[in-house]
């Protein structure tokens, strides 16, 4: 049992990550906290792809004497073109919410959700 | 020679077009480029179907190297039969579409908008090119991140609510896709959708895959709009720049459909999505309570862009249902649909394009009488919206056709809830027709801005071909029964 939470402790990490940012994208009410929110959900997959390709007294793969068992690098790869779509994720969300901020004057959802009530 | 590369070409022209799109002064300088690159994807869509029928399947390995380590793109009657939607879809809508564009987008962004539309594109077509479970991913968010700035375009500041929502929900829904990609490398090692397919009956029984199995089917779902994920589509839709809804209404969810295609009879397979893990068990409720659902709340809207939107949410009702009958027969009613409910609803969506030309809005109270001063848009509404209720002779009642024969396979009450949810069509659409013929024109009609012709024209080359291929239904019915004897042999 114990085995289960030690071995796979990289797992269990991004899991814990996950819930706590996709908690934080349902809950939270501020615009801005959401897109954080969903910056750690994005991170925690990340850790779980490059947890994944890690292998045991593995090297980074170089074709010399001495370098005998290698991690996977693809996980690596994957990832790095993640991160280019989650800071461009960002990058539009932030946008969204400062256009938001300019035409409500405020980034608080239930405020916005009140305000189009009151419009309708 | 350049035969051999078209696959990549698709791909490859509407992206490197993108970046040089937003470099072009003038607006009208950017629509033409836009629109010859739209046109000249879809010269190429053509020429891929034509070479799929001739050879069968087109394998093209990116950059010549082979399947395992490169990337492989994959063309077969499935994959050629969406490219080809998709690029006639966006090539009509940009011919069509400068005026109101102009119209409704302030011009300091033009070249933007075009870029995004380019974008856009190339993701769209890319998800349906490449045969890389990764690829599939890159390709979603490009698509994706460009339809969240094109949404936000819109001109109600709820746009931007709007495209706020659909970047949360689409971004949760392309991540758990991704999870469910890395699930199923940490059990396979590969990525190429045929490997995947091939290395995954000796583990079929292992947790990963069923977990990753698990977040494919949310994800998709999410992407899909189907219920209860749909939240984020009915604002996306009416409060995206007239344009834009034509174009998504027509094409984002069907790719989402082709991706629910590809994973789960490709990837997973058929015999391991239906009958190990039940996934018609889900869908087949979810698509009812989809169908009737929305088809009940499209009744009582008071835009009509937002009418049309839950409208759509119904149509993915059918076509998941069609899946979820796990019949050759349900699956080929469901491609028909996708097919035809794209003209049809991309072609109501014009219409209501030309009517937000006029009078600035597409509310239901604003547009009484409409018929008196625009008679072409409403007659090209009501032609819409019976092939929506799908009536002869129109597409329509080719994909309810299809339906209904392949849900009479497996149960007799089945088919009755979906003649039954026709009506609740007609409800809405003549709700509409009414307002336009039976009304007397408002001040705001009479002195409604003139529709330019070449909007009009656009409307009805689309609401044409979603009459002629009610009348002439060969080509989807032929493509659509390939794709189906593949998917499931």
């Amino acid at each position: 049992m114990m085995s289960l939470i030690t071995d796979l402790y990289a797992y269990w990490i991004s899991v814990l990550l996950m819930m706590v940012g996709l908690y934080i994208v349902i809950d939270h009410n501020n615009l801005f906290k959401k897109l954080i929110g969903l910056n750690i959900f994005q991170t925690s997959v990340f850790i779980l792809f490059i947890s994944m390709g890690k292998v045991d007294q593995g090297t980074a793969p170089i074709l010399k004497e001495g370098f005998e068992t290698f991690s996977n690098p693809l996980p690596h790869v994957l990832i790095l073109t993640a991160i280019v779509v989650s800071i461009a994720t960002t990058a539009v969300g932030l946008a969204l919410v400062v256009s938001i901020n300019k035409y409500y004057k405020t980034i608080n959802e239930s405020e916005i959700q009140a305000i189009e009530r009151e419009e309708a | 020679m350049i035969l051999m590369h078209t696959p990549a070409l698709q791909v490859i022209i509407p992206l490197i077009a993108a970046p040089l799109c937003c470099l072009l002064p003038k607006s009208r300088l950017a629509w033409l480029f836009t629109t010859l690159v739209s046109f000249s994807t879809f010269a190429i869509s053509v020429l891929l179907v034509w070479q799929v029928h001739a050879v069968g399947v087109i394998d093209y390995e990116m950059g010549n190297w082979p399947a395992p380590l490169g990337i492989k793109y994959h063309i077969d009657s499935l994959s050629a039969f969406i490219l080809i939607l998709i690029s006639a879809i966006a090539s009509i809508t940009l011919l069509g579409a400068r005026s109101i564009i102009e119209q409704e987008i302030p011009h300091s962004k033009h070249a933007l908008f075009y870029t995004a539309f380019l974008l856009c594109l190339t993701g769209l077509l890319g998800i349906v090119a490449t045969n890389d479970a990764f690829n599939v991913f890159v390709f979603l968010e490009i698509s994706s991140l460009s339809t969240y700035a094109l949404i936000a375009m819109g001109r109600n500041r709820k746009a931007l609510m709007a495209a706020y929502e659909y970047l949360i929900m689409g971004t949760i829904g392309a991540t758990f896709i991704l999870i469910g990609i890395g699930l199923l490398y940490m059990q396979t090692g590969t990525l190429n959708m045929f490997d995947l397919h091939d290395r995954m009956p000796i583990i079929g029984g292992f947790n990963s895959v069923h977990a990753g199995f698990a977040f494919f089917t949310v994800g998709i779902f999410l992407k899909l709009a189907l219920f209860p994920l749909h939240q984020w589509l009915p604002n996306a839709y009416t409060f995206a720049p007239s344009a834009v809804s034509v174009f998504l209404a027509a094409t984002s969810t069907k790719v989402a459909l082709y991706l629910l295609y590809r994973v789960f009879y490709t990837i997973f397979g058929f015999e391991f999505s239906f009958s190990t893990l039940h996934l018609g068990a889900v869908l087949l409720p979810l698509s009812i309570v989809a169908i009737i659902l929305s088809s009940l709340i499209a009744i009582f809207q008071s835009d009509i862009k937002r009418l049309l939107a839950y409208s759509s949410l119904a149509q993915i009702g059918y076509m998941t249902l069609g899946v979820s009958l796990q019949t050759q027969s349900g699956l080929i009613a469901s491609m028909i649909n996708l097919f035809n409910h794209a003209f049809i609803k991309g072609a109501l969506f014009m219409c209501l394009a030309c009517i937000a030309y006029s009078i600035k809005t597409t509310r239901f109270n604003h547009m009484a009488g409409i018929a008196k001063t625009q008679p072409w848009v409403a007659a090209a509404f009501v032609v819409g919206g019976i092939a929506l209720i799908g009536l002869p002779p129109t597409a329509g009642f080719i994909s309810k056709w299809y339906i209904v024969l392949a849900v009479l396979e497996t149960s007799w009450w089945l088919a009755i809830v979906v003649v039954l949810t026709s009506l609740l069509a007609v409800i809405y659409v003549w709700r509409v027709v009414e307002q336009m013929y039976l009304r007397e024109p408002l001040d705001n009609i009479r002195h409604g801005t003139p529709v330019p012709m070449m909007l009009i024209i656009c409307t009805w080359i689309m609401i044409l071909l979603s009459v002629y291929f009610g009348i002439d239904n060969r080509f989807p019915v032929r493509m659509a029964t390939m794709a189906a004897e593949m998917l499931m042999p």
